[in-house]
């Protein structure tokens, strides 16, 4: 469904799905844009997270609540939102843009960016939960 | 107007798409990335599947002269594998390893009315526009 929805948003609308570009276009768009300047370049991409964000409510609606982790400090979670935030501006994807649709594209930096990133992950997670031990 | 329909329409199938897979869990990203505990290699055969779908659908969209509601494709025109790539996949990574959320799932997962979701959301809009105020 993932793919799916990646080959529809790029044949309807020609968009690459990359939920971190199609995010930092409508707040952290390229500096010199005016804001509502390109209010039609920020209209899809509102519509596309108004999507995602709809579809974890229908998901809750027939699958039941998700269980939400307790323990896990805020403090922490600030620190990894400003993290992916700031680095996927910087790399120009994430998971989805570099990982699904780069990969898609045969981009040698997507695929560098994938083998990057998925090593970060693995690093970090070993030392959130084996070294400092964090509940999550 | 069906631009937006569309857009939105990829968003919510992506999201149901990240809700299935379990990638909008963060215990469950964890536990893939964490490959020295009980490693969980389910989500690597999700992002296999969605690239499967985009790898064989991507070349052929590409070869169409536009899209079906928009002009022309937008799509990336760098190539080479540069020093903000390498460090922003870095910086990326290890957001993802520390909260277990990447850009998509964390937006899906604010249908949870999670104190963290809203926290990491937020936090991931403040680093893209912390990179635009360093680096644009």
């Amino acid at each position: 469904m993932i793919g799916l929805a990646s080959v529809w948003l790029l044949v309807a609308n020609g968009r690459i799905a990359g939920v971190s570009g199609i995010l930092h276009g409508l707040f952290a768009g390229p500096a010199g844009n005016t804001p509502g300047g390109r209010a039609g370049d920020r209209l899809w991409r509102a519509w596309f997270i108004a999507g995602l964000v709809v579809a974890g409510f229908a998901w809750h609606a027939f699958a039941g609540p998700a269980s939400v982790r307790q323990g896990f400090g805020l403090g922490w979670v600030a620190l990894a939102g400003l993290l992916v935030g700031f680095g996927t501006r910087m790399s120009g994807g994430c998971t989805s843009g570099h990982g699904v649709c780069g990969l898609g594209r045969l981009s040698l930096r997507s695929l560098v960016a994938v083998a990057i990133f998925m090593a970060a992950g693995m690093a970090a997670a070993f030392v959130v939960r084996h070294l400092l031990g964090l509940p999550s | 107007m069906i631009g937006h329909a569309a857009a939105f329409g990829a968003g919510l199938v992506f999201g149901i798409g990240l809700w299935i897979s379990g990638m909008a869990t963060p215990r469950k990203v964890l536990d893939f990335l964490d490959v020295t505990g009980g490693w969980d290699p389910s989500l690597a055969l999700v992002m296999a599947g969605a690239v499967g779908v985009t790898l064989a659908l991507f070349g052929r969209i590409l070869k169409r002269p536009s899209p079906f509601f928009a002009d022309r494709f937008a799509l990336s025109l760098k190539r080479q594998v540069d020093t903000p790539l390498i460090v922003g996949a870095t910086l990326f990574g290890i957001g993802w390893g520390i909260g277990g959320y990447c850009p998509g799932p964390a937006l899906t997962a604010l249908s949870n009315l999670s104190a963290e979701a809203f926290v990491f959301v937020g936090a991931m809009v403040a680093g893209g526009l912390a990179h635009r105020l360093a680096f644009d």
